[in-house]
């Protein structure tokens, strides 16, 4: 017989928030390159203002998983999920601080004239993204291999960085005028390349769960 | 004869008390044609708290009272397998039953004193033992109420009845009663589960200052109270003829946010019971 059926309904719903909090940061990455595309002023600010929101929606989870911890005492895998889920909020609302730093980013820039057309910047914001979303897949069907996966996957980012820095820095050995413009989508791809480190946490987050250990999922090498 | 006892990822277990201080070896219990127990082996680590939770039914009260031959007294009650107290068997027809008894205390679900002074209720026991010299009998009182932590709320008031005491104070008179003839384990079968609250955590905190010298069993529904108190944890469960079986024995710490068993994750998760 299933029982405590209000609890496990409770939780369930804080999975479902953590699943609307990861699609809110990653339209916000995106949305973020978006802007530095178009030169979008707007939408930088608009980014800028609505990390509120996921901030906002961070503190409901923890006060959630708060409220539950205080008046339920779970335990074994109910405990784990909890605690994880406390770990990866804040993993979330992290990432979505990188989209505010590429917003900042894309508003100090201005109008300058872009460097170059961007190709791989785009790649590695859509790579963590999709990396995001599947980790938060991989939460909710507690799906160790996935999770493993994904982490692995952090790698492809991490060699779309190195990429993009070899080809900034040739522009800067040729040309010292394009320095500044080229350290700022080095900073831009910082945030990303950080980004996909925090999915990487989630995935080890995941892991807990599932296995009950901490493991150490493909240390990033920056 | 000491085994020594290892348990995956046991903080709380010190090198003192992981010694087996009782031990069930292949133990099933009958009571006349039913069978309570099947097959129950399980080592009991010396100073420490072990709890056994499980189900109702499951046989973790007949478990416990395997300790102290209490259900010798139930007509029909047969013990296969063995029982083992400091490594001797405590189902071997030349043990002195009440001998034992003195060894392995035991507290119940309802604080049962008897309609005694506080002073007699603590000193009936070591004087059904044999001590009759006055001074010495105050000595034990003193001591064991101190133990139980009850010392100081009725110092003055040691000729009342235990009965007048609220329902923790006659508890911890219970307790101090069991101290009072220097037992090594005691068994304490739902010790608070008709106190408050407060009483509770009372009672908990002294099982914590006891286990520094006892071997403490406690057979608890309060899972969170298990949790709260105890070194290592036993979760038992019914299987379809209703005997009681071992699913998993190990640290608290593991049993509780890791346990190795599905059915003790379902049990503790609450998702059967």
């Amino acid at each position: 017989m299933e029982m405590r059926t209000v609890f496990h309904k409770k939780l369930r719903e804080i999975q479902d928030d953590i699943l609307a909090m990861g699609s809110m940061v990653g339209k916000a990455i995106l949305r973020s390159i978006d802007a530095l595309k178009n030169r979008d002023l707007e939408l930088a600010r608009q980014i800028i203002g609505d990390d509120q929101k996921i901030n906002n929606r961070r503190f409901d989870i923890e006060e959630k998983c708060i409220e539950l911890i205080a008046t339920q005492q779970p335990m074994a895998g109910d405990l784990r999920t909890i605690i994880a889920i406390l770990n990866i909020t804040t993993e979330i609302e992290r990432i979505g601080d990188y989209a505010v730093g590429i917003a900042r980013i894309v508003a100090m820039i201005g109008d300058e004239p872009p460097l170059k057309p961007l190709v791989d910047i785009p790649r590695m914001a859509e790579q963590t993204v999709d990396m995001l979303r599947r980790s938060l897949d991989a939460l909710i069907s507690r799906d160790l291999g996935a999770a493993r996966k994904i982490a692995m996957e952090d790698d492809l980012v991490d060699h779309l960085y190195d990429q993009v820095f070899r080809e900034l820095l040739t522009f800067m050995a040729e040309d010292p005028k394009t320095i500044t413009r080229a350290t700022r989508l080095i900073w831009v791809t910082h945030n990303l390349e950080r980004a996909a480190d925090r999915v990487t946490n989630i995935c080890e987050r995941v892991a807990f769960i599932v296995t009950g250990k901490m493991e150490e999922m493909g240390a990033s090498k920056y | 004869m000491n085994r020594n006892i290892t348990l995956p990822n046991s903080k709380t277990l010190t090198a003192q008390t992981c010694v087996t201080k009782l031990r069930t070896e292949k133990v099933s219990l009958y009571y006349g044609s039913f069978q309570a127990l099947r097959n129950v082996t399980l080592d009991i680590p010396a100073c420490a708290i072990t709890a056994i939770i499980g189900p109702s039914g499951c046989g973790k009260s007949s478990y416990l009272r395997l300790f102290n031959r209490m259900n010798d007294l139930i007509p029909g009650a047969r013990v296969e397998g063995n029982v083992e107290f400091d490594g001797i068997l405590i189902y071997d027809p030349k043990i002195d039953v009440v001998e034992l008894r003195k060894k392995v205390g035991m507290v119940f679900q309802k604080p049962n004193p008897f309609p005694l002074s506080v002073f007699e209720n603590v000193a009936f026991g070591p004087k059904r033992h044999g001590i009759g010299n006055r001074a010495e009998l105050e000595e034990i009182v003193e001591r064991s109420l101190r133990q139980a932590a009850l010392w100081d709320e009725v110092k003055d008031k040691l000729e009342q009845s235990g009965l007048a005491l609220s329902g923790g104070q006659q508890q911890r008179l219970c307790i101090a009663r069991v101290l009072a003839v220097e037992p090594e384990v005691i068994l304490m079968d739902e010790p608070c589960s008709a106190l408050d609250p407060v009483a509770t955590l009372k009672i908990e905190d002294l099982m914590k200052n006891l286990a520094q010298e006892y071997t403490i069993i406690i057979v608890t529904h309060n899972m969170q109270q298990a949790a709260r108190v105890s070194d290592t944890a036993a979760f038992m469960m019914m299987e379809q003829d209703r005997a009681g079986v071992l699913v998993e024995y190990g640290a608290t710490s593991q049993l509780f946010t890791n346990p190795k068993d599905r059915r003790t994750e379902d049990y503790v998760t609450g998702r059967f019971g």
